[in-house]
């Protein structure tokens, strides 16, 4: 059954057009990989599903319900969270406040429970730390937990994202370059993670990256895309031998030459 | 040295003594001088020393009662200084109040807000149009003034209508960010007074450049409250309940979101954070602050005119908040305490011994260039030092600081619970 349809997605900036009919379908409990030159237009991909840009024309489903048209936060209360590229942290906020800013939406407190600081609110905060607690172990950084953000390592910084996407407990997680400036070991590890929280968190995953053995290694299926446009999809095996994939990477000498 | 130092450092019994021997001190020589504003000031800097000794919140925040409940009143009631030294402590409240309020639109939410005042101008013209005779210009029925019981009531009427107008504020500015934000808020301060300056036509609401004269003072259980002496606790209560309110919000579910949306707004929208509830409620929160105090300070004066509104005191409030340290709120008190005091006490001091000097024929200075005239010069100053030197204030924020121990004991029994029942299962 799929859980996130797109069909015919499209999105103008003036006369530039960043994707253009970009359709495709993401099986629940999978791991999909976005793959594509630099400018192919995968983040604005990312960007459209998430509600920080709308799409000039197009829909996108999530569990057949229609998503496009929320504000980011609606999205991300429908069971979408992701990561960025270029990291966003809260910087000077520490790493146990990052992840909890991710609960936001399943806290209940309201004003007046704040104010008064009632039973309710603060087990409920007990309970959000502890659970933000365990999210941190579970990306091995939870003896960093009262540390700004900021001052984390780069590698850290990555999975300090991931741990905070986790917190917002969604369906679908959306990873934007998760192994960018990461070293061979890191990138072992993330592997390794991604594949867990698949398993014990029920996620279904799409990630964009250029690591092309890692997208090769943890993918069930690829989506091409190239100047906007999905030049290809199917199994990893499928793509590498593509010639409009290995075009698109390498120019089209490369094919002949091949 | 330095061994005695470390030792001092965590023994909690040399603290206390410490403390008590300089609050001992410092109010008895109060007590003994009255007029020395030195004295004064060195008994209300007890309350820094309280802050970094190492003893419980709770103990902290009954000795500070004390000083401020008890002994500040008290030592200073015996001499002709006493209304004047419970005037600057009543002020300094006020501000206090404000510059949190503030705290939370800027430090907190991260929003450039320049044009702060007019949230106290509203306060302010909420409770004083209504307690003078002035709303019997346009109010076809009732009788004005209201009596002064109605004063307890407009704090709470001051602290909605002020929100109200953040919220109104918001809706429009909260379209832009950063200096444009500022430039927009700097706009709808300069609007708020000028408004109030112009409202006396067609139909006479704000009594325009005049002011509004004899605003009712308050009143409970038949006492009028008209001394500075009076005003103190009343500052005294709002201002308790705004810090809690503060602390409350600091570490919560809100706070964060505050946070957040300063941090990074893409990523605090991405995780579920509306970005215009939130600025919103940041821009009301703080507006309440601010509008609580107004009323407090319309029947403090028992005057309120256009001019008290103006452009430089938003930019004040907004050094205390710089000053203090963004976003923490016991720094936040303490840059406001010492602006207040700064520019009533000490300039005003200095300027008086200058003039003392200049009498008796020692040094002339000339009077443009007497210290209460280089309120400004002095503003400026500091905020390019603190700017250049301490951007992150006199006591920087702090992240709360979670138990780890605690935690990871938690999320060991949570864990091995798991298995347990996973095995069961199996």
């Amino acid at each position: 059954m799929p859980i996130l349809e797109v069909q015919n997605l499209t999105k103008k900036f003036g006369g530039l057009t960043a994707t253009q009919e970009v359709s495709m379908t993401v099986e629940k409990s999978s791991i999909t990989a976005v793959i594509g030159p630099n400018g192919a237009g995968k983040t604005t991909f990312f960007n459209m599903i998430t509600g920080i840009y709308q799409p000039t024309s197009g829909i996108i489903l999530l569990e057949n319900e229609k998503i496009n048209g929320l504000k980011p936060h609606d999205v991300s209360k429908a069971g979408i969270s992701r990561t960025f590229q270029n990291i966003r942290l809260f910087n000077q906020m520490s790493v146990l406040e990052n992840v909890l800013v991710g609960m936001h939406t399943h806290l209940k407190a309201g004003l007046l429970g704040i104010l008064f600081n009632l039973p309710v609110i603060r087990k409920e905060e007990k309970e959000a730390e502890m659970h933000a607690y365990h999210l941190l172990d579970y990306v091995g950084l939870a003896d960093l937990l009262n540390e700004k953000a900021t001052n984390l390592s780069y590698g850290a910084q990555r999975r300090l994202e991931i741990a905070r996407a986790l917190a917002a407990n969604p369906k679908v997680l959306l990873l934007d370059e998760p192994a960018a400036g990461m070293n061979p070991k890191e990138t072992k590890d993330l592997t390794e993670l991604i594949h867990r929280m698949r398993q014990e968190f029920n996620l279904t995953v799409i990630l964009i990256e250029h690591d092309m053995k890692l997208v090769m290694e943890i993918s069930e299926h690829i989506v091409v895309l190239d100047h906007g446009v999905k030049i290809a999809e199917g199994k990893p095996e499928d793509i590498r031998n593509n010639p409009k994939v290995i075009e698109a990477y390498l120019g089209s000498g490369a094919v002949q030459a091949g | 040295m330095k061994k005695i130092w470390k030792k001092y450092e965590h023994n909690k019994l040399a603290h206390g003594i410490f403390l008590l021997i300089y609050i001992g001190v410092t109010s008895l020589s109060l007590y003994l001088a009255q007029k020395s504003v030195t004295a004064f000031l060195l008994l209300l800097s007890s309350l820094l020393l309280l802050y970094y000794t190492k003893f419980t919140n709770l103990t902290k925040w009954l000795v500070a009662g004390i000083v401020l409940v008890f002994l500040l009143p008290f030592t200073a009631s015996h001499g002709d200084a006493y209304q004047s030294y419970m005037e600057v402590s009543t002020l300094v409240g006020i501000y206090i109040a404000m510059a949190l309020g503030l705290n939370i639109v800027v430090g907190m939410a991260g929003l450039l807000d320049l044009g702060f005042v007019a949230f106290f101008a509203v306060g302010a013209y909420t409770y004083s149009i209504f307690a003078s005779s002035q709303a019997s210009h346009f109010m076809p029925f009732g009788t004005f003034p209201l009596s002064g019981e109605s004063f307890w009531i407009f704090i709470v009427i001051g602290c909605l209508v002020a929100a109200l107008f953040g919220i109104l504020l918001g809706i429009p500015v909260l379209r832009v960010k950063g200096d444009y934000l500022a430039i927009v808020t700097l706009g709808f301060g300069e609007i708020i007074r000028i408004i109030f300056n112009n409202l006396d036509r067609p139909v006479n609401i704000t009594n325009g450049a005049m002011g509004i004269p004899s605003v009712t003072p308050p009143r409970l259980f038949g006492i009028d409250f008209l001394y500075p002496s009076q005003f103190y606790f009343i500052v005294l209560v709002i201002l308790l309940i705004t810090i809690f309110t503060v602390r409350r919000f600091e570490h919560s579910k809100i706070g964060r979101s505050w946070k957040a949306v300063r941090e990074n707004e893409i990523a605090a929208q991405s995780m579920g954070i509306p970005l215009v509830r939130t600025k919103l409620l940041a821009f009301a929160i703080g507006a309440s602050f601010s509008g609580m105090m107004g009323v407090v300070f319309a029947a403090k004066q028992a005057f309120v005119d256009p001019t008290s509104f103006t452009l430089l005191e938003s930019f004040t409030i907004l050094v205390m908040v710089v000053l203090g340290g963004m976003g923490s709120v016991p720094g936040v008190i303490l840059g406001a305490s010492v602006m207040t005091i700064l520019n009533l006490q000490v300039l005003s001091e200095l300027t008086n011994w200058l003039n003392q000097l200049s009498l008796s024929g020692i040094i002339s200075i000339p009077y443009a260039l007497s210290p209460a005239k280089m309120q400004r010069l002095i503003f400026g100053a500091i905020l390019i030092t603190f700017a250049l030197y301490r951007p992150q204030g006199l006591i920087p924020a702090k992240n709360r600081r979670f138990d780890e121990k605690e935690l990871q004991r938690l999320n060991r029994k949570a864990i091995s619970e798991n298995k347990k029942i996973e095995q069961k299962g199996v």
